[in-house]
This record gives structure tokens, C-alpha cells and sequence, in this order.
């Protein structure tokens, strides 16, 4: 069997001039294509340097990523990445704004543009394009900053925290949204976050990292009955609770 | 801003309108008031000799010098010239800052390098470096010029440099997951996100240049505002003095409120 993402013996050290900090140590991990993962762990525990190194921002200190098993060195295409917030810039149009990743990359080409339109016609930010992002709800930005991911054609997306500056109400409707949309374009993801709740509700695999420096502590295969698999439906399935308890002693938050 | 027509407004809302209106007409009125009794005042006192219009003029001896300023064909000659000096200073100061701040923003190490340089010229009153452009550039516009860009340049260096600096990280980061080089976050983000910055630089470099400007001109001109000024005070003619200064207010004034339009237009377009 192929894995679209391979992590090999990942570790992390920060440097700073006070000594060396451990991030990570010993992560491995094998994604096969269409899968779903979450990583959940205590926060500061470098869940999104972990993220941070596979899109290739930042070197780990040993180890390797493979993607289609291909190491690489660097920024990929096939990986695209969503921060916290939609960081849309002001200064440009949602059309503007969504033809970014294409003007960097230097392939602004009819067909991609043609794609880009069609993109944002499926998603309901077609009539929209000519306004500025401060004239958008929260949801349709969050959806505007997916678009302008999912504009180069990425295989694996990267979503770190994707949904936690939303308030709670909205952030239920996009996770549903985006879940979809992702499933729909058939990518595979991995989303960091700190809420185990988003994790179960929308994981095939929830992966749990212990406190710095990090490493993986368990797996949890998600098995939920329930009658169509999205985020939300998910919540009422009876296994739900089940998984949250588990996941929540192995955090082993205190406050 | 939407603006919306009420078809049949509250009672209250109208009396809100009314007394709005009638407050900023009432600030409207009182400083015109305050400039009318002002000069009225001026003139009388001259007049009545409770003051002495050789050392203090006096509104009608200044509109008359103004008038035989004009007739003689001297009046916009010495407008244009100061305008002329003032607009290349502040906008070359303007550019050359952003141009420094590029560089400086592009190399860590030459910013950290010339940080102390930098806090030093920043400090040092740039005035006392006239005498030396005037040796170096010869008595004439090139070194006023030069005066007034010293003045804005060291400020709008370390005020843009501050404003790339402070690009938020994240929106960095974005760009950098597309693949972009230094050049293309330079561009794409850092440059755009600190129009608003360089437009207000821009802003404080039309006063600064102003100052360089006259005192430029008390130094070396043959002409300009500056060198009415000064004259005017070498051979005591008051009249002189005290013209130039009120023609030097309004070309300030006007300039000022020009680029504020500016500034203005350039938001509306851009957001």
C-alpha cells in the first residue's frame, strides 16, 4: 500500500540563546489518500510546528517527509495550508485574494482561472467577487481562504487551528461546511487542533501527542454509527462520548 | 458609508439633525469671528496709535505690500520657488526614505549594522548640517533642497522601516506556503500592507519640509518666501515680514489639505 504522507522520525529543536528547546521527538506517521486526520494534544506541545514542518516551512532537525514518496526540501504544491484565521488581505478582492497562491506560483493561466471561477461559483462566492473581504460574513471568508487553498489543485491540505477564531455558532457551520467541501474535492487533510470535540467529529484517525517535547501517545481508529458522516450528525453518534473520555484522560489536562 | 434617505424621519431625529447642524455652524461662525476681530483689532490699534506699525504693521500696510508684490510680477515668482523646493523635499525625502527602508528591511544584518548611525542622525537637529550642504551643493536651490530632504529623510527612513517590520507574521507565513521568495513577500504583502504607512510619512514630510525650506532660504536664497522674510527683517520692513509669513500659511495650509485629499482618494480606492 501507498501512503500519499509519510512521516519518518521526526524531531524538532528550537534554538534560542538561552539553549535548546525539544519540540518533537519520534514522530511517525502513515497517511493513505483521502484520509481525515486530527492532532490533538496539549497546547504548546508543537502540534503546529509538527504541521509547520510538513508543509515544509520550517527543517526539521532529523528526519524526513515524504509526500507520494517523494522527500521533500521545501514547499510543495500538493500541500496546501490553512492558518487560524483567513488572513484574506484587505487591500484585494475576494477574486483578488483567491488568485494569490496562482500569482505566486506564476500559473495564472486560463485553465486555472476558468477553475478558480468554477471554484468559487460551486461554493456560493461567485456574486461576491468583486467585494472586499471586510464586507463578507465570517463563514464566506473562512470559505473565500479554503478557495484560495484549494486553487492549486493541493492533494493534502494542512489546516492548523482552522476554525478556532470563529465564535461557537459559526465555527459548527463552517467545520460542517468545509468538511464537506473537503470531502467533496476528495483531499486528504490533516487539521491540528485543541478541541477534542472537532477532532471526533470529523476524524478517521485522531492522533494524540503527549506535552513537549512531542511525541505520539495513541491513535484512535473513529468509528461512529451514525446515518451521514458529517461533523455535526457526528456529534450525536452513541460512540461519541465514548471517544471524548478516552482522548480527554490521555490529555490528562489539569488547570 | 451608506447613506440612507428617510422618507419620514422621527420627530427626534429631526431636531438631532437640526441641532447638529446648528452646533458645527456655530463652531463655523465663531472661528471666522475670532479672525475678523483679530485683524480688526490689528488694524484699530494701528490706527489709533496704541501700537507702533513700524515694528508691528498692520492688516491694510500688509495688503498693500502684497498688491506691490504682485504688480512688480515678484509675488508667485517667490511662491513658486519656495512650493517648488518644498514639494521636492518632501516628496524625494518620502521616496528616498521608503527606497532606504527596502534595503534595510531586505538585510537584517545591515539594518542591525547602521541602527546606532541611524539613532544618532535621527537626534542630531539636521539644521547644523546646512552650512555644510551649502559648501558641498554651492548657495542655491540644490542646497535647500538637500537641507529640507536631511530633515525628513532620517524619520520617514525609520518610520516605514518600523511599518515592515511590524507585517503581521502570519500573513507572511501565507504567502510563504504558496512558495513565495523575498522579493514576492516584499510585493505581495509587506508593500501593500504599508501603503497607509508611507502615505502618512509622506503627511509629516510636508511639514518638515517646510522648515527646511525657509531655513534654507534664510541661509543662502535669492529669492522665496524664506528670503522675503529674512530681508524683510535686515532692512526692518515689518510690512515685508509679516506678508510673506501670511502668504507662507496659506501655501502651507493649502499643501497640507492637498495631501490629505490625496490620502483620502487613495484609501477610497484601495478599501
Amino acid at each position: 500500500m501507498s501512503y500519499i504522507v509519510e512521516i519518518n522520525n521526526i524531531a524538532m529543536n528550537y534554538q534560542s540563546p538561552n539553549g535548546e528547546i525539544p519540540a518533537i521527538t519520534n514522530v511517525n506517521l502513515k497517511i493513505v489518500k483521502g484520509e481525515f486526520i486530527c492532532i490533538v494534544g496539549p497546547s504548546g506541545c508543537g502540534k503546529s510546528t509538527l504541521l509547520s514542518i510538513i508543509a515544509g516551512l520550517l527543517k526539521p532537525s532529523s528526519g524526513s517527509i515524504a509526500i507520494n514518496g517523494k522527500e521533500i526540501s521545501g514547499t510543495c504544491e500538493k500541500v496546501g495550508y490553512m492558518l487560524q484565521k483567513d488572513y484574506l488581505f484587505e487591500w484585494r478582492t475576494i477574486l483578488q485574494n483567491v488568485m494569490l497562491g496562482l500569482e505566486i506560483r506564476k500559473i495564472k493561466t486560463n485553465d486555472n482561472i476558468e477553475y478558480v471561477n468554477n471554484l468559487l461559483k460551486t461554493y456560493g462566492l461567485y456574486e461576491f467577487r468583486n467585494k472586499y473581504p471586510s464586507q463578507l460574513s465570517g463563514g464566506m471568508r473562512q470559505r473565500a481562504a479554503l478557495i484560495r487553498t484549494l486553487a492549486l489543485k493541493p492533494e493534502i491540505l494542512l489546516l492548523d487551528e482552522a476554525f478556532s477564531a470563529l465564535d461557537y455558532q459559526t465555527r459548527l457551520a463552517v467545520a460542517d461546511d468545509i468538511y464537506s467541501i473537503i470531502k467533496k474535492e476528495n483531499k486528504t487533510a490533516i487539521l491540528v487542533t485543541h478541541d477534542i470535540a472537532e477532532s471526533i467529529s470529523m476524524a478517521d484517525r485522531v492522533i494524540v501527542l503527549s506535552s513537549r517535547p512531542a511525541t505520539i501517545k495513541s491513535i484512535h481508529n473513529i468509528k461512529l454509527t451514525c446515518e451521514k458522516r458529517t461533523p455535526f450528525c457526528s456529534r450525536e453518534a452513541p460512540e461519541f462520548r465514548h471517544y471524548f473520555n478516552t482522548i480527554w484522560k490521555e490529555l490528562d489536562v489539569h488547570v | 458609508m451608506s447613506k440612507h434617505i428617510e422618507i419620514n424621519p422621527s420627530k427626534e431625529r429631526i431636531q438631532y439633525l437640526k441641532a447638529r447642524k446648528r452646533k458645527k455652524f456655530l463652531i463655523s461662525l465663531t472661528q471666522i469671528m475670532l479672525l475678523i476681530v483679530f485683524i480688526a483689532q490689528w488694524e484699530i490699534c494701528a490706527r489709533l496709535k496704541l501700537i507702533d506699525p513700524f515694528i508691528t504693521s498692520q492688516p491694510s500696510r500688509i495688503v498693500n505690500t502684497i498688491i506691490r508684490l504682485y504688480n512688480e510680477g515678484q509675488l508667485f515668482q517667490h511662491i513658486g520657488v519656495t512650493c517648488f523646493e518644498t514639494i521636492v523635499g518632501f516628496i524625494s525625502g518620502t521616496l528616498l526614505g521608503t527606497a532606504i527602508a527596502i534595503i534595510l528591511w531586505w538585510s537584517e544584518f545591515l539594518s542591525k549594522v547602521l541602527e546606532p548611525y541611524l539613532v544618532i542622525l535621527n537626534s542630531l537637529p539636521k539644521i547644523a548640517l546646512g552650512p555644510i550642504f551649502i559648501v558641498w551643493f554651492g548657495a542655491g536651490t540644490t542646497s535647500i533642497i538637500v537641507i529640507a530632504l536631511a530633515i525628513s529623510l532620517i524619520v520617514s527612513i525609520l518610520e516605514v522601516l518600523n511599518g515592515f517590520l511590524a507585517t503581521d507574521e502570519e500573513q507572511i507565513k501565507l504567502v510563504k506556503t504558496f512558495g513565495a521568495g523575498r522579493l514576492q513577500i516584499f510585493t505581495k504583502v509587506v508593500l501593500p500592507a504599508n501603503l497607509p504607512v508611507i502615505i502618512s510619512s509622506l503627511k509629516i514630510n510636508v511639514g518638515l519640509s517646510w522648515v527646511g525650506v525657509i531655513v534654507g532660504e534664510f541661509l543662502v536664497s535669492k529669492s522665496g518666501l524664506g528670503y522675503l522674510i529674512v530681508y524683510g527683517g535686515q532692512v526692518f520692513q515689518l510690512d515685508l515680514v509679516m506678508a510673506s509669513v501670511i502668504i507662507l500659511c496659506i501655501a502651507a495650509g493649502i499643501m497640507y489639505k492637498a495631501v490629505v485629499l490625496l490620502q483620502q482618494l487613495f484609501i477610497k480606492s484601495h478599501i
